[in-house]
């Protein structure tokens, strides 16, 4: 079963990333406009296109299993159909449900099944495992502002670390970032976490492109170290809105038709006032996320997600009403002087003030516990008088990352026309003691924990000590 | 007051700090007790605590009259999560220099380094870890100059100001990549600076008041210190991670009969588990790494403790750098593995005690605290499920017998912010 509404949509959504020109070109006089103009505006905007294509997968029927959806349903003992990639149905019962007689029918009875886990902040690739210097790619600390810089350019695709992130976490999509050293880190990449020989295998057909931004300690120190602007916040401010007027400009030059050569780091900036590039904002303190949300308010963007966040408890209310994210970790703290105010209770408070709480990681092993994350903070939440049922919580791992990091249209939830990527978990992923049985991505069975070959090892993994082992 | 009735005075004071102080008398009943030796956990069973010290845990234990008791039904009650090499408490703030006493990189001296100096006891990451269950910590290392972390501090985590349990308990020194690096860029120089200085601390300590080679490169408060070492009168913790170097740790005993090693780290230590389980070295391993995060860890896996624990090796947690709270959630994964085909884990009473007991044993205090046998510390925690659930909470804490505080900047934080803003005053009146 396919929905055409999704069709529609995912054509929209290529739309907005391939095509180049926008409304006002079509009124232009293109006689007079030379070719530096021209190029300066019609450019590519998708020159590393994804060459991701679904891996072959079967009709596939689970029966019998508790299905949290991701949009905050529970269905016990659920039917969950994929078919062509997609999630074909998910009902209560087989009955409702037309099977064709080729389908791998699973019984999930005492199992669980979520939409695949996604984490909204992930430097798997341009951080890679083993860390070694010749490895560290995740920050271009040569200027505070860097829209210029891709992290797509830096993922190292044979970085061991997604197949744990599958096998231990059941991740089936990530938002790569570039480091929080610069004001403007540059571009994140939504990858669906699928191993591949180029990063353009992995990347997630469609997604909108994301520019990392940071706020607070690392931008000054690493600059204000180095003798630069910004050494303090106030400068971290001053930067940013300097570069956002001359982006401001640049637009408005690129609409009247006087640009006459490209600008990387720009045409970022400009695609983020155009609302095709999201803004993913590290940011620690409240007082400081409140001041970034005016700063989007003075120059016309918006903010999707704050990440880590530690202290979003504080300012739900400015959260809800702004529709940012903030994409969180259950109970970090104390490790930085604007980490100091973290509490586990962040996400339960953020969840009863009726702000949109992410789940993510940051972190190559906890990339590999964000459901456990999840749900510690879910029990500290419960402890203060705030019951989040469990449904919600898988929400925070699921829809609400898809949302945060722009393709909440095409995953993240089970719902009909959606893409296949979901996990069966041996238990309820929410406990300690739960691991994912299977994963699937785009209907494609590509962990399974009961054939040992069904695993992916990277390149680097092959002829090393534990080649192929439980990881 | 004469100078004499002041000192005594002041004698009489350290000595009621020294015992614990107000220590309790109380029963709790009801709960469902974890020995922490490894054993199943048992339904309605009993903990006594006389002066500090548990008495008897387990099934039918009588509560003698007039005993404060303590209704735990529907609760576990655990012996106090023990937490052996961590950087507890040698900081307020990991990232601010002026609040870290974990590196002395700048100091002329290593070995001699006794991190009980910098053990504060109000810090908020020793609130919130007691919050969290833990009751003692083995803390190290320090970053120094050299391969020596120095002299690691054994610690309660009771709110008073008696923190340190050991002084000088164990010496501490890395003999992997991060030792290679200072001891001067690679592992053979490790080995003889070590070699070296086991040395000049054999040659100081048959001669301690006698004049010193003048090649010596140790000062005389390291080559002191690591004389305790080479005599086997206090612990060695050797931090390594490859199988490679496990074994050359492991045949340091040939030359040097005396050391009681410990290995941390032992990323690798399931390729070398027979020989572990036969040189009888307990290890500290970390609990759940499986990435080649560097070069001497290519072989990690998730699997690593279980298989240890399986062919006998004394294995148990430590080597906990992030917060110690989160013990009872990598013990609880370990559980996890058991589920999962071709993985190797430990049981619900190996992987509790692989928090409490291991390391207790494995810093040599088995027999002071870590479980809930007759004779120990009284420190128990209440949980309102299962410990090593990660939804699950503490309820209450006891050190020593002693009712815990668990309160701190962070549940001052939460309470202030449960309620939304009244507005008819800032939120810096609420408290």
């Amino acid at each position: 079963m396919k929905s055409p509404r999704l069709a529609l949509l995912t054509a929209a959504a290529m739309a907005l990333v391939l095509t180049s020109t926008s409304a006002w070109a079509a009124k232009e006089d293109k006689k007079k406009e030379s070719p530096a103009v021209k190029a300066a505006r019609d450019f590519n905007k998708d020159p590393y296109p994804s060459t991701y294509k679904p891996y072959p997968g079967r009709v596939t029927v689970i029966t019998g299993a508790t299905v949290f959806d991701g949009t905050g349903k529970r269905i016990e003992k659920g039917v969950v159909m994929v078919k062509d990639g997609k999630v074909a149905a998910v009902a209560g019962s087989l009955a409702d449900l037309d099977i064709p007689a080729d389908a791998v029918r699973i019984d999930g009875t005492g199992k669980y099944v979520t939409p695949g886990i996604i984490d909204a902040h992930s430097h798997l690739g341009n951080y890679p495992s083993p860390g070694v210097e010749a490895h560290s790619d995740g920050n271009e600390l040569t200027d505070p502002t860097t829209p210029n810089v891709w992290a797509e350019h830096s993922v190292w695709p044979q970085d061991p670390g997604f197949s744990r992130a599958m096998a231990n976490g059941g991740i089936t999509a990530l938002m790569v970032l570039p480091g929080s050293g610069n004001l403007m880190g540059g571009r994140g990449v939504v990858l669906k976490n699928v191993p591949d020989r180029t990063v353009q295998g992995m990347k997630f057909p469609a997604a909108p492109y994301s520019l990392k931004m940071a706020c607070g300690e690392n931008p000054k120190r690493v600059y204000g170290s180095k003798g630069r602007t910004p050494s303090t916040r106030m400068g971290n401010f001053a930067v940013n809105r300097e570069t956002w007027i001359k982006a401001k400009e640049y637009r408005a030059k690129r609409d009247a038709g006087k640009l006459e050569s490209r600008d990387l780091a720009m045409e970022t900036l400009v695609g983020v006032l155009d609302g095709e590039v999201l803004i993913q904002n590290h940011c620690y303190r409240a007082d400081e996320m409140a001041l970034v949300l005016d700063m989007a308010k003075e120059f016309g963007y918006k903010v999707a997600t704050f990440h880590h966040a530690v202290e979003s408890y504080k300012i739900g209310d400015l959260l809800k009403e702004a529709d940012t994210c903030s994409a969180i970790w259950a109970d970090w703290w104390g490790f930085k002087m604007e980490s100091y105010d973290g509490i586990p209770e962040n996400a339960g408070l953020l969840y009863k003030a009726g702000a949109c709480v992410v789940i993510h990681s940051d972190d190559a092993n906890g990339i590999q516990r964000l459901p456990q994350e999840a749900a510690k903070a879910q029990g500290d939440a419960r402890r203060i008088g705030i019951d989040v049922p469990d449904a919600e919580v898988i929400r925070w791992l699921t829809l609400n990352p898809a949302k945060a990091i722009g393709v909440d249209k095409l995953t993240g939830s089970l719902e009909p026309g959606k893409a296949a990527d979901l996990v069966l978990w041996n238990g309820n992923p929410l406990s300690v003691y739960s691991r994912p049985e299977k994963v699937w991505i785009d209907g494609a069975l590509l962990f399974d924990s009961n054939d040992r070959k069904r695993r992916a090892v990277s390149d680097f993994e092959l002829g090393q000590p534990g080649e192929g082992d439980v990881k | 007051m004469s100078a004499r009735t002041i000192t005594l005075a002041l004698a009489a004071l350290l000595a009621s700090a020294a015992a614990p102080a107000f220590a309790q008398t109380v029963a709790i009943t009801g709960g469902k007790v974890v020995i922490g030796d490894g054993s199943d956990p048992i339904e309605g069973g009993t903990v006594l605590v006389q002066d500090g010290k548990v008495v008897a845990a387990g099934k039918g234990i009588a509560v003698p009259a007039g005993v404060k008791t303590i209704d735990a039904s529907g609760k576990w009650v655990t012996p106090g999560l023990v937490v052996a090499v961590t950087d507890l408490g040698l900081f307020d703030v990991d990232a601010v220099d002026d609040s870290n006493d974990g590196d002395a990189s700048n100091s002329p001296f290593s070995a001699a380094l006794d991190l009980s100096a910098a053990i504060n006891p109000d810090g908020q990451h020793v609130k919130v870890s007691r919050a969290g269950g833990v009751t003692r910590a083995a803390v190290a290392p320090l970053g120094t100059g050299s391969i020596f972390g120095g002299q690691g501090a054994v610690i309660d985590l009771g709110a008073d100001p008696q923190a340190v349990t050991t002084p000088r308990a164990f010496q501490y020194v890395d003999l992997g990549e991060a030792g290679a690096r200072r001891a001067g860029g690679s592992r053979v120089a490790s080995y003889v600076m070590l070699h070296n200085a086991l040395g000049e601390a054999k040659e100081l300590a048959a001669a301690p008041a006698g004049a010193r080679r003048d090649d010596v490169l140790l000062t005389r408060r390291d080559a002191q210190a690591l004389g305790a070492v080479v005599t086997g009168k206090q612990p060695l913790y050797v931090r390594v991670e490859r199988a490679a170097d496990i074994r050359m740790v492991l045949g340091l005993r040939a030359e040097y009969p005396a050391l009681r090693l410990v290995i941390v780290g032992a990323s690798e230590g399931w390729m070398v588990a027979g020989e572990l389980a036969r040189a009888g070295v307990p290890v500290l391993a970390t609990p759940l790494n499986d990435l080649p995060d560097t070069f001497e860890q290519l072989g990690s896996t998730q699997s690593n403790v279980g298989r240890m624990k399986a062919a006998g090796v004394k294995v148990s947690l430590g080597a906990f750098f992030d917060q110690p709270r989160y013990a009872p959630q990598y013990a609880g994964n370990l559980v996890a593995l058991t589920r999962v085909p071709g993985a190797s884990g430990l049981s619900w009473g190996q992987a509790f005690a692989a928090i409490s007991s291991g390391p207790a044993e494995a810093i040599g205090m088995g027999d002071k605290f870590g479980s809930l046998r007759a004779g120990r510390a009284g420190d128990l925690v209440i949980w309102d499920g299962d410990p090593l659930e990660v939804t699950s909470g503490v309820v209450k804490v006891y050190i020593d017998g002693v009712e815990q505080p668990l309160d701190n900047h962070q549940t001052r934080l939460r309470d202030r912010y449960n309620t939304p803003n009244q507005g008819s005053l800032p939120k810096a009146y609420d408290w």
